[in-house]
């Protein structure tokens, strides 16, 4: 809820912006007190709350299959062992579904994604405002920060850093098995000899340009629409739980129309997040089979 | 939201949860999951085996009561006609026996019956002797008769 010497405007500012951690105009290191110091940061920063969420998500998710696996029976299952053998078979079998080859490290990484996206998706249902003023809690009172430069972004995946961050790490280890599996010359040759294709070597070379330009469009666009796809649907989803947030402060009849488009939304979102994760999955899959197939 | 080092750092933990999926999570459960595949294929396999032996056996079952009954029927009417054969040996051997008795019974009174003949013969002479010699006694005149038993006596 907004707070009383927040307007609107503020308040959605303060929801989108990161905490920034990099070094200032006058060459210290710290935190961003505000968006414009955020952005003065340039590459070399850290968005804290992004990185705290992501890799306390991922250990969560880790810890807890670790801890199934280490004691995983081939017997009647129970407990834990139960749930995440449904996910394990559940994302097995998509796997067997859509990649062809033999690669022991595709399961894994899908399981990792597909997981792991749909924890930071799911803190989009966490009510918008509980770990926010809950960091600023500890923010003013622990570290003695000013409360309202306590920027606290839950939700990872509205953060196109670690969007982007999982979408170059899957084009990376799909660009590995491309080379790989290919070779250097087959990667060269994918990218210039189709899809226009001829017998006469005038021709052919002819083609090189155009071909390039249209192969080198589609691989780059593999990374940036896997990424941009999770961060623009998280993003729009996070944005229309910020603007029925305000409605809470809006008198009665708003507060409670708000109410009741928050669980409409929340339950509406929950097909999304799954959605978003089990896409990002498959894709995944996906453009690793491309990277194992020889033509 | 600017693009900054995040991006590097959410590569980083990505490739680090990646790998330690791979390493720690991954096999083991997958492991399991097979195993336990493996092992239901094998009972399902178990048991149509012992679906198919318990048919076996029970086709064996009857074909063994039904060679069992086909013997006992078997038995039985050996024993009727064993029986049959010792009623009628017995009916023969006593008929034998019966006759044996007879015959040597008819004989034993044929016999007595001869004795008895020879002896009332014998007792019949001496008395027809004994009359005889009471009427000559009486009747006999040593004078008239003298030259008839010298007579007699000398045709002895």
């Amino acid at each position: 809820m907004a707070t009383e010497t927040l307007t609107s405007t503020e308040y959605i500012r303060h929801h989108l912006q990161n905490l920034t951690f990099g070094q200032h105009h006058d060459g210290s290191w710290g935190l961003a007190h505000d968006a414009a110091e955020a952005a003065d940061m340039g590459f070399w920063s850290i968005n804290v709350d992004s990185m705290a969420m992501t890799l306390g998500l991922g250990t969560l998710l880790m810890w807890f299959f670790y801890r199934v696996a280490k004691k995983v029976e081939a017997g009647v299952p129970t407990g834990a062992q139960n749930f995440a053998e449904m996910v394990i078979d559940f994302i097995n079998d998509s796997v067997r579904g859509s990649f062809t080859g033999r690669n022991p490290l595709v399961a894994p990484l899908a399981f990792t994604i597909f997981l792991w996206v749909f924890l930071m998706n799911l803190m989009d249902l966490l009510p918008i405002d509980l770990v926010p003023e809950i960091a600023k809690f500890i923010g003013a009172n622990v570290f003695g920060m000013d409360p309202h430069a306590v920027f606290f972004k839950v939700v990872p995946s509205t953060d196109p850093n670690i969007t982007f961050g999982m979408a170059f790490g899957v084009f990376a280890i799909a660009m590995y098995y491309t080379i790989k599996v290919k070779g250097v010359g087959g990667f060269v040759g994918e990218l210039t000899l189709q899809p226009f294709e001829s017998k006469n070597l005038g021709l052919k070379i002819l083609f090189i340009p155009i071909n390039f330009v249209l192969e080198f469009v589609s691989l780059i666009a593999k990374p940036i629409s896997l990424s941009l796809r999770l961060f623009g649907n998280m993003y729009a989803g996070e944005m229309i739980f910020i603007l029925i947030a305000i409605m809470f402060s809006a008198g009665t009849v708003m507060a409670s129309l708000g109410g009741v488009l928050q669980v409409g939304w929340a339950i509406f979102h929950i097909l999304i997040i799954t959605l978003q994760a089990f896409i990002f999955m498959t894709l995944t899959i996906v453009y690793l089979d491309m990277a194992h197939q020889e033509h | 939201m600017n693009l900054n080092a995040t991006i590097i750092g959410q590569m980083i933990a990505f490739a680090v949860f990646v790998a330690f999926c791979m390493k720690f999570v991954w096999p083991p459960i997958m492991a399991a999951l097979e195993e336990r595949t493996k092992k239901i294929a094998d009972g399902l396999a178990a048991a149509e085996r012992g679906r198919h032996e318990q048919e076996l056996a029970e086709k064996r079952a009857t074909q063994v009561i039904h060679e069992a009954k086909e013997q006992a029927n078997e038995i039985i009417s050996q024993a009727q006609r064993r029986g049959n054969e010792i009623v009628d040996e017995s009916k023969d051997n006593a008929r034998v026996e019966g006759d044996r008795i007879l015959t040597s019974a008819k004989a034993e009174i044929e016999q007595e019956t001869n004795r008895a003949k020879d002896e009332l013969r014998l007792q019949v002479g001496s008395v027809a002797i004994a009359g005889a010699a009471k009427i000559i006694s009486r009747e006999i005149d040593d004078k008239a008769h003298t030259d008839l038993l010298e007579e007699l006596v000398s045709q002895i």
